[in-house]
């Protein structure tokens, strides 16, 4: 099974794939090809886009430059997006493991604590979280962590308790596997599919979820970030809708961009979706 | 006689990439009014592909490239939609395999087949319940009253498929398709439904295409049979000719790999050593749907099992579904944890031992499992997945890997298999594969889980050759969970018989089956389709079967 092959042939998964690297290469690169603080005040406040060559995205409220902003902005949110990702897949994927498989009272008791999560509204959790701990980067990602892993853990206890009773793995306990190679080597590989669709769309919904904290100015004050971009100019909207606009853009663009390789992931990693597609 | 239905040189071609270019080639054959046609082959012979075409059930991506299906002068492969339509509903009608999945489970019985007459005739609601009545009056179904009322999943799978053929019969139609309409049912059941549907077909003179790939089925039923191969319809005759004096080579092998229901005879052997499994008193209960305000429902799937197993014995545990078979396998290996009981291997109790001092037992005694393509990790290769056993007990990465190699060789299967993947092997190889897992730890018992019973006949037969050989080779001894008794009766050398958890008889294999003592066992080898066909004693043994194969 080649995943690449499979996607190659998705167009809808490419396009995604191609705005993703575009962002990536923006995010990392961007800051030192493109001159120019967010924070400095170069010109006049409120100059449109495309009046004047030097700063093509126009200047805020402040007289600083949207573009460099936006390139900024963007570094911030992949970040937070990727790493609040990736610490919920590690709190969720070992609960939703050790759920499925030894079941009973260890499923119990960690269904029932995924569940506490899961009750409390999850927006309003990572604004409580971040009020608390002082609105930085690391407080803002971890924020988004706590509030996203129980999906994980659900899904990956629902894949672990479908697999447990496959023949395959109970021929590894017949041959006396430890219970932890089982897990690591037998399940883990074979729900690894469902785990990265679900990981691509929630890099998506943490760069929502960051922009959504930024606008409400619960940002961390030393960084620009497309959000906060947002909520500076939310004051100023009929005066200068672009300077909502431009960034508003860029979240839409990452967000969709990131959905439409989730998608065209799952069909790949999905061997009944992508054998119709040979058709 | 003017038939019923005519295929007339029909051809059905795959989508590109598929393993071969047609699904069925230039078929013929005609359905007379009143008889039963057996349409008959293995897996992937596209023996449903005929029925699927009449029904209109083909895939999207599969097209009919020529020929047609006449019936009532029509032509239903060129056939605008609805007119089609409204002969498959009321002139020729079908039933499936899976009884379970095939009725609505939100609808009770009576709604279901009375839904049959409201879309197809314009009857008042007091005559549609009449004749459903009657219906399930006529499928032979117990309180036909009460029936009306019961949903789906209160009946069980024999009733279920009864309630199917009611509504396949609603509408008096002419022709009845079957597709393999008693493979998921048990043995005693399908017994029931193949008298049902034969008689059923004599007293509304219903022409019957029963699609099977059970040859025993064939012999119970048929008139006349088709044999397909590979899309090729090879044989077609009167179902006596065809089942005792094949003409084509194929089905000559299908035939022959057919096992005898007549134990062959077999030496007694007397067991000096003391035996290498024993089992005593094994109970192990189910207790399932139990909360707060409803008492829970217990399932005694052992109920006092003893029994003994030798080296160089092969042991059959037979029974139907929920006898508790499987079970009893599961629980020796210590899969499922039993509630009380001894479990006796080579002298040491392992019924009570905890996970780390049962470690070491785990290699002396393996289990081979029943699906090829579950049992074989997907992700991995097979050299990983054989080795990984003795790895785990402490052999070192690299000699586990040529024992790997040497165990391939063993199980005949080409060493170069080491380095692939499950889904590069058909479903006979992937249970060699399965075999040599096993293998692996030079273990003294086997236990085959239903090994063969997800398999074609003819790989049947190659498989079941191997184990034979293997265990005269190492000596082992096999404990053969199956529920096909022509199987069990080839095999093994003694036999059990299970019914709801308890052993009813135990004994030497031909003395099972010529003379059952109790009742239980009577009715099931008397329920074996085609029990007067290859009953004699015929001779061939599964060694024998092969090399007819070969």
């Amino acid at each position: 099974m080649n995943i690449f092959k499979s996607l190659k042939r998705n167009k809808v998964a490419m396009v995604g794939f191609g705005i993703l690297f575009l962002l990536v290469i923006i995010a990392i690169f961007g800051p030192y090809l493109y001159d120019g603080s967010p924070w400095k005040m170069v010109q006049r406040p409120f100059l449109p886009p495309f009046q004047d060559s030097k700063f093509p995205l126009g200047t805020d409220t402040l007289g600083r430059d949207v573009l460099a902003g936006l390139i900024h902005g963007a570094r911030i949110s992949l970040l937070v997006g990727l790493i609040s990702t990736a610490i919920a897949l590690l709190i969720g994927i070992p609960l939703g493991a050790y759920a499925g498989y030894y079941g009973g009272w260890v499923d119990e008791v960690l269904m029932r604590f995924t569940e506490i999560f899961q009750t409390v509204p999850s927006f309003a959790l990572a604004v409580v979280l971040v009020a608390i701990f002082e609105p930085t980067v690391y407080s803002i990602t971890g924020a988004i962590a706590i509030v996203s892993w129980p999906p994980v853990a659900r899904l990956v206890r629902g894949e672990f308790l479908s697999l447990r009773s496959q023949e395959y793995v109970l021929a590894a306990k017949l041959n006396g596997q430890t219970n932890r190679n089982i897990i690591l080597k037998e399940i883990l590989p074979n729900s690894l599919s469902p785990i990265i669709v679900l990981a691509s769309l929630m890099v998506a919904s943490a760069i929502l979820l960051e922009s959504s904290l930024s606008f409400l100015g619960l940002g961390d004050p030393e960084i620009m970030s497309w959000g906060y971009m947002i909520g500076a100019a939310k004051t100023v909207l009929r005066q200068a809708w672009w300077l909502s606009f431009i960034p508003g853009v860029a979240i839409a663009v990452t967000v969709l961009s990131l959905n439409l390789l989730g998608e065209g992931l799952n069909e790949a990693l999905n061997p009944k979706l992508s054998g119709n597609r040979e058709n | 006689m003017k038939p019923l239905l005519k295929v007339e040189n029909l051809s059905i071609r795959l989508p590109k990439g598929g393993d071969r270019e047609f699904a069925i080639r230039n078929v013929n054959y005609n359905l007379m009014p009143g008889e039963l046609l057996c349409v008959v082959g293995e897996s992937g012979s596209g023996k449903s592909m005929t029925a699927n075409a009449i029904m209109g059930l083909l895939p999207k991506v599969i097209e009919v490239d020529q020929g047609a299906v006449i019936f009532d002068d029509c032509d239903l492969i060129s056939l605008e939609e609805n007119r089609a339509r409204d002969l498959r509903g009321n002139r020729i009608s079908m039933i499936f395999q899976e009884p379970m999945t095939a009725l609505n489970p939100l609808m009770r019985v009576e709604d279901q087949i009375s839904e049959v007459f409201l879309i197809h005739t314009d009857m008042p609601a007091s005559e549609r319940q009449k004749r459903t009545l009657a219906l399930l009056e006529d499928v032979g179904l117990p309180d036909p009253k009460k029936m009306l009322r019961a949903y789906p999943h209160q009946l069980s799978g024999g009733q279920r498929q009864r309630v199917m053929i009611a509504m396949a019969l609603a509408l008096e139609p002419s022709i009845l398709i079957a597709d393999e309409p008693t493979t998921a049912l048990d043995v005693t059941t399908q017994a029931q439904i193949l008298k049902l549907v034969k008689e059923l077909q004599k007293k509304h003179n219903t022409a019957v295409m029963f699609i099977t790939h059970d040859f025993g089925v064939v012999a119970e039923i048929a008139d006349r049979v088709v044999v397909m191969e590979k899309g090729e319809m090879v044989e077609l005759g009167k179902s006596d000719d065809v089942l005792n004096n094949p003409q084509h080579d194929y089905t000559k092998k299908l035939i022959a790999a057919v096992p005898p229901l007549a134990a062959p005879l077999r030496e007694v052997k007397e067991h000096l050593e003391p035996p290498i499994l024993s089992v005593k008193n094994l109970c192990k209960t189910y207790s399932t749907g139990g909360s707060w305000f409803s008492k829970a429902r217990i399932v005694k799937a052992a109920d006092d099992v003893s029994f003994e197993l030798h080296r160089g014995e092969t042991l059959g545990l037979v029974g139907e579904s929920g006898s508790g078979k499987s079970t009893v396998s599961r629980c020796v290996v210590r899969l499922l944890e039993s509630d009380s009981g001894q479990i006796i291997l080579g002298g040491s109790e392992i019924q009570s031992l905890g996970a780390k001092e049962l470690s070491p037992f785990r290699k002396r005694i393996q289990m081979v499992f029943q699906d090829p393509y579950a049992s074989l990790n997907p992700r991995k290769t097979i050299g990983k997945i054989i080795a990984d056993g003795p790895i785990a007990q402490g052999m070192s990465p690299k000699a586990a890997l040529e024992k790997a190699a040497e165990l391939l060789e063993l199980v005949e299967l080409p060493k170069a298999a080491i380095d692939r993947y499950p889904h590069e092997f058909s479903g006979g190889q992937r249970q060699r594969i399965g075999i040599a897992r096993a293998l692996a730890h030079d273990p003294e018992i086997l236990v085959a889980d239903e090994a063969i019973s997800a398999l074609d006949v003819s790989v049947q037969a190659q498989i079941l050759d191997l184990i034979e050989t293997l265990k005269k080779r190492l000596n082992l001894a096999v404990l053969f969970v199956v529920h096909d008794l022509r199987v069990a009766a080839q095999v093994c050398d003694r036999v059990i018989v299970m019914q709801t958890g308890k052993i009813v008889e135990i004994g030497e294999t031909s003395q099972v089956f010529e003379a059952p003592a109790h009742e239980y066992t009577k009715g099931l080898i008397a329920s074996i389709p085609g029990a007067n066909w290859r009953s004699g004693n015929v001779e061939a043994t599964p060694t024998e079967l092969a090399e007819a194969l070969a």
